[in-house]
């Protein structure tokens, strides 16, 4: 308890104290596209959608070939089946996401206006299950990101466009603590996200160059050839935390979901393209 | 559960190209389970046939080097549209996969 109030003191005089210098999601977002449209003239803003590939001309025709024939397939196949499925009461996965059609994944994550939490796609499965009494799943669990993935691949082509109400204070502090965490040093290392994903965006790090955060969460979950298994946004989070040599937070954790606010209001405006397929 | 097999198959001039993936965990026997560091037993994929009306076009001998979802990829000449490819896998403790598709 004592930790959160201080913690909100903390906030509230980092507000006080950059209160001059406040700028709004809207602001922060046409800053962020700015930049790296500054920086890379040549991509067009669709193109970020692609992560890595829309920069790296090598990985990205090996990228291509593996598209022709997509390894996230299985995952998919299996989602679809898992999303046919009734629940004990007879409800299905469409009648929690009001839709007869998967294709959602566009409006996670977003903030659920009774608890003023971050609900991302995950969160919502699981949510889904619970209502309707199902046991939920582990994140992180094949069945969880099997679901994710159809819902990605049914709602491919749909524009993202997550809202940070400029009145709603409890949407305003999640985006604000996801901003934080995004420009805050972290690990032995001592580096924050933006100093890769911004600052040294396209660079080298040994043989592999980086990706542009603009447009990080639109292809997730991921098929990682490096593990031979999807993955999701979570999971990449962690292990760059974990390449900073920083200890990792749970997978759904605030941090993490707070961060994916951020991060996917950033990228919106770019189209859902997710599975993808990943090195 | 779908089929563990995926093909696509392309005609490029008289050459047929045929892509195909594969399920399968490809577990080489060398490695140890996390959680309770017992190995986990091999369980790959031995041998891979395709077969073309009834005549054998390829056959792959697979063994532990070879990655988890294998995906497998070759052309060969002398094969029409509509032709039946019948691709099987046989794994090292005797489970089986097949998949029958016509050529176009």
């Amino acid at each position: 308890m004592n930790k959160a109030i201080t913690a909100g003191l903390i906030f509230l005089f980092t507000l006080a104290v950059y209160q001059p210098a406040f700028a709004g999601p809207a602001e922060d977002r046409r800053a962020f596209v700015a930049y790296f449209e500054s920086r890379f003239p040549d991509i067009p803003f669709a193109e970020y959608a692609n992560g890595i590939y829309a920069i790296d001309q090598d990985a990205r025709n090996q990228w291509i070939e593996i598209e022709e024939f997509p390894p996230y397939e299985f995952a998919v196949d299996q989602g679809e089946s898992l999303w046919q499925e009734k629940f004990a009461d007879g409800k299905g996965y469409s009648d929690c996401f009001n839709s007869s059609k998967a294709g959602v994944r566009q409006n996670y994550p977003r903030v659920d206006g009774l608890s003023g939490e971050v609900i991302t796609l995950d969160m919502a499965i699981n949510l889904c299950r619970e209502q309707h009494g199902q046991k939920s799943f582990e994140f992180g669990s094949e069945e969880i990101l099997a679901l994710s993935a159809y819902i990605a691949f049914e709602s491919r082509g749909n524009v993202f466009n997550i809202i940070v109400a400029e009145d709603d204070p409890q949407a305003l502090a999640a985006y604000e603590e996801g901003k934080r965490f995004y420009y805050s040093k972290r690990g032995q290392l001592n580096l924050s996200c933006a100093d890769c994903h911004v600052a040294s965006a396209g660079q080298y790090v040994r043989a592999d160059r980086l990706s542009s955060s603009l447009g990080h969460p639109t292809h997730f979950p991921v098929y990682r050839s490096k593990f031979g298994s999807m993955l999701s946004l979570h999971q990449r989070v962690a292990g760059c935390i974990r390449d900073v040599r920083a200890k990792p937070f749970d997978l759904q954790s605030p941090e993490y979901r707070n961060l994916e606010y951020f991060l996917t209001y950033m990228s919106n405006g770019l189209e859902a393209n997710g599975p993808g397929a990943r090195k | 559960m779908a089929s563990t097999i995926k093909v696509k198959t392309k005609f490029l001039g008289d050459v047929v190209q045929v892509k195909s993936l594969m399920q399968h965990p490809m577990e080489t026997g060398a490695r140890k389970d996390p959680d309770n560091g017992f190995i986990i037993p091999a369980h790959h994929i031995t041998q891979l046939i395709f077969t073309n009306n009834g005549k054998q076009v390829m056959v792959a001998n697979f063994s532990t080097a070879v990655s988890k979802n294998p995906y497998f990829s070759f052309s060969f000449k002398g094969a029409k549209a509509g032709d039946t490819l019948i691709i099987s896998w046989v794994d090292n403790i005797g489970e089986k996969g097949e998949l029958e598709t016509q050529l176009k």
